[in-house]
């Protein structure tokens, strides 16, 4: 399959936030600044990208030969754990600059469902090594451009007169069902499954 | 004698109400968490599974029944082993008795029901980074008894299946005119296809948030 197709799917035809769902907790609770929703971005296609790369071999280098394949859940989750740990040490000693920016999101990525389903998607499409690299490195950017758009919209909302009960996360789900309609224009532009 | 018999009865009463007292405590576990801090609605944890699976009912009921299970079998293990597990390395801990969990779900669904198996594809994976496991472990399961954490994660789990079966039952009857996949609102019914994709998902789980919050009387404003 093409990499440009993947990538460019991964965007916006099958957005990972609005298509598939994915990374939903942080996309209505950090998504009240501009700011801070591009730290998480940040954060999310960085951890996303390196833990593809991880995660890829040790489906098919370790598991497959073994034919343990049912253990990949625990074996996922424990290096997505294991990597978010070790990317903030390596950031606190080495990039400091880079730290001020993602420090506080890093922890809080573990247990974003977005990094874990990309690695099951990436398995259950069967991708080649350079194209799940590709995939982890779109939908990040994708997921960036959809919390971003939706932090956008609500420090708008500020100025608007919301009925009590439908505030904070009401009004952003409504919000993204508005996005993800928009989003639904580009299909037909090339896709994946 | 009757002084024997007496004293036999008041046993029973403090007995009684010793017991009244424990189903008390136990109901008010239960409901507080099946009702007053419903996982989706006033928590707002784990609504990505409440998006991608609820455009059928049967998968709803596959969902909820797997997040119930999994999360009753981590809180109590969780539970068990608040004592042992150093502070330090709690969340990696949790994360695995949580994923051991999901597999028995996910091999169980394998097994017995592959076609719902299939149609949730990589979202029985996801439970174990459903937030409400996780959030209930760290916050109720890591400092309470096995038992009343058993009564929770039960609260917990029974709030989100309803969540899902109500969100779930709108769209799939919208979308597809049907109910658990039986037909109901006749031929001349035109299926609102919006409704079993993205934007539907997002738009009814909007405003069942908003019913539910206007129903519950004392409502604080987060996030």
């Amino acid at each position: 399959m093409n990499l440009f197709v993947i990538f460019f799917a991964t965007l916006f035809t099958h957005n990972i936030a609005l298509t598939y769902f994915l990374g939903m907790c942080p996309f209505i609770s950090i998504s009240r600044s501009i700011k801070t929703a591009w730290g998480m971005g940040l954060a999310v296609i960085f951890v996303m990208t390196i833990t593809a790369a991880v995660n890829w071999p040790i489906y098919y280098k370790i598991l497959v030969p073994l034919k343990v394949e049912f253990l990949y859940y625990v074996l996922f989750i424990i290096t997505i754990a294991a990597l978010v740990q070790f990317v903030e040490m390596v950031t606190e000693r080495f990039l400091p600059v880079l730290q001020v920016t993602l420090g506080v999101f890093l922890p809080l990525i573990t247990v974003n469902c977005a990094i874990l389903g990309l690695s099951l998607f990436m398995i259950l499409r069967k991708y080649s090594y350079v194209q799940s690299i590709v995939y982890a490195f779109g939908s990040g950017v994708g997921w960036t451009i959809a919390i971003i758009a939706i932090s956008g919209l609500r420090s708008k909302l500020i100025f608007a007169d919301v009925p009590q009960a439908l505030k904070g996360p009401g009004i952003t789900m409504i919000i993204a069902s508005i996005m993800a309609l928009a989003f639904m224009g580009f299909t037909g532009m090339g896709g994946i499954q | 004698m009757s002084n024997h018999l007496e004293k036999n009865s008041r046993k029973n009463k403090k007995k009684k109400i010793k017991l009244k007292f424990m189903f008390m405590h136990y109901n008010r576990i239960f409901f507080n968490t099946l009702w007053n801090d419903n996982p989706i609605c006033r928590m707002v944890l784990g609504i990505c599974s409440a998006l991608a699976v609820t455009n059928r009912l049967s998968n709803a009921v596959a969902m909820g029944l797997g997040v119930t299970f999994a999360m009753v079998v981590s809180s109590v293990s969780i539970s068990l082993i608040r004592n042992v597990v150093p502070r330090r390395v709690r969340m990696i801990v949790y994360m695995i008795v949580i994923s051991t969990a999901v597999i028995l779900v996910d091999r169980y669904l394998k097994a017995f029901f592959p076609d719902i198996s299939e149609a949730m594809g990589a979202y029985v994976g996801l439970i174990i980074t459903n937030c409400i496991i996780m959030g209930r472990a760290e916050s109720f399961a890591s400092l309470n008894k096995p038992v009343d954490s058993l009564i929770d994660a039960l609260g917990a789990g029974c709030g989100y299946t309803f969540a899902l079966l109500v969100i779930a039952f709108v769209r799939e009857l919208l979308g597809f005119g049907s109910l658990f996949n039986i037909r109901v609102l006749g031929p001349d019914w035109t299926s609102w296809v919006i409704m079993i994709m993205a934007p539907g998902a997002f738009l009814v789980l909007g405003v069942f948030i908003w019913i539910v919050r206007s129903l519950q009387k004392s409502y604080d404003q987060t996030a």
